[in-house]
């Protein structure tokens, strides 16, 4: 029974990411990494066995630790690579913002005395 | 450095519409041959008009950068503007607008000056964790500029054209950042600092906290900013020295 509430809980979530993905609604490169573990979670919801004997190889006395284990360390990366990808578009809307202030400021017109007139200009 | 040397004031302002026109209209009238740039951070009051209406040019941000962003968006202005010199100075009126061809005489020695209290001129004063952490940045900052520096976190700083650059590529929002971090980096792309003692009045907007909780944190802090700057990776590009590349020549 828990097998198959793993399974429709596995396929609702690759569902909603592709229907996400197609809607333009989700960019590919934070879509890619959920989609595999998509797959990763139906293909051990069909096939139990396949988590009891890689627990067994590596040598993990109960399985679903390795489960955890997994899961946690695939959470910690994209936790990361959210908090990487938020600093990079506070530093680049930093970046724009000061681009249209000093537009703003080239545009609106300058005082007479603000910008000397310089020798070199007259020249 | 030329007598023609354009020098530009940049003040960064945030919400500060009581005070900003007194500071402008001090600072215009007592400061000769420098142009200002009043950098409006993101303020929800009257500030940009304000300092308009007291005669400084105002480069109004989008949205609040905090004081490492505002600086950083009138440094590139200097550069892209040509100005040789560039100083910060507070809105609040801290920092006396006659100090400030003082602070810009520094800049005949080294690529940074920076205005400092605590240098026998004025009255300033800290005790507890604020002093330690102080005094624990004054050492290490010391130690890596070579030269004797008490005030790092001083916001009266002057830049040439070299380090306006530099500025322009690295000049963190955060806290201490726009003190502590842009000077460290600056010191380790190769520029030189020195200070020049000057007075300082008290802060309008009231004095520093004295809360011994704040002074720890503030110790915690600078002590964290300084381990980022320390071993944050040098910049690829190196910096071009003066009179070497044509970029760092007046534009004018």
């Amino acid at each position: 029974m828990a097998q198959v509430v793993f399974a429709v809980v596995a396929v609702l979530v690759a569902f909603v990411l592709f229907r996400l993905l197609r809607a333009g609604r989700i960019r590919e490169k934070y879509a890619a990494l959920w989609i595999v573990i998509g797959f990763g979670v139906i293909l051990l919801a069909l096939w139990p066995g396949l988590l009891i004997a890689t627990a067994r190889a590596v040598g993990v006395a109960v399985p679903s630790n390795l489960l955890f284990f997994g899961a946690i360390l695939l959470l910690l990366g994209v936790t990361l690579h959210l908090s990487l990808e938020a600093s990079n578009l506070e530093d680049e809307v930093r970046t724009l913002a000061e681009e249209v202030a000093l537009l703003k400021t080239k545009l609106s017109a300058p005082l007479p005395d603000a910008l000397p007139a310089d020798p070199a200009d007259e020249a | 450095m030329t007598a023609a040397a354009r020098t530009l004031v940049i003040m960064p302002a945030w919400n500060e519409a009581a005070v900003i026109g007194d500071t402008v209209r001090e600072l215009l009238s007592t400061v000769e041959g420098v142009d200002l740039l009043v950098v409006d951070d993101g303020s929800s009051d009257e500030t940009a008009a304000a300092a308009r209406d007291a005669g400084a040019a105002v480069m109004v941000l989008p949205f609040n950068l905090g004081v490492g962003g505002a600086l950083r968006a009138g440094f590139k202005y200097a550069w892209e503007n040509g100005y040789d010199r560039a100083i910060q100075v507070d809105a609040d009126g801290q920092h006396e607008p006659s100090q400030i061809h003082a602070v810009l005489a520094g800049l005949d020695q080294a690529d940074i000056s920076i205005g400092a209290r605590f240098s026998g001129v004025g009255d300033y004063s800290a005790r507890g964790p604020r002093r330690w952490a102080m005094s624990l940045l004054a050492a290490v900052f010391s130690r890596v500029a070579r030269t004797r520096l008490t005030d790092i976190t001083s916001g009266f700083r002057a830049a040439n054209r070299r380090a306006i650059l530099q500025y322009t590529r690295h000049y963190p929002a955060e806290y201490l950042g726009d003190t502590v971090d842009s000077l460290m980096t600056a010191l380790r792309a190769g520029l030189t600092v020195v200070q020049v003692p000057v007075a300082m009045r008290p802060r309008q907007g009231g004095e520093p906290s004295h809360s011994p909780v704040k002074a720890a944190i503030y110790l915690v802090r600078s002590v964290f900013a300084l381990f980022i700057a320390m071993t944050r990776a040098k910049n690829r590009v190196p910096l071009p020295t003066l009179g070497s590349a044509p970029e760092l020549e007046a534009t004018h």
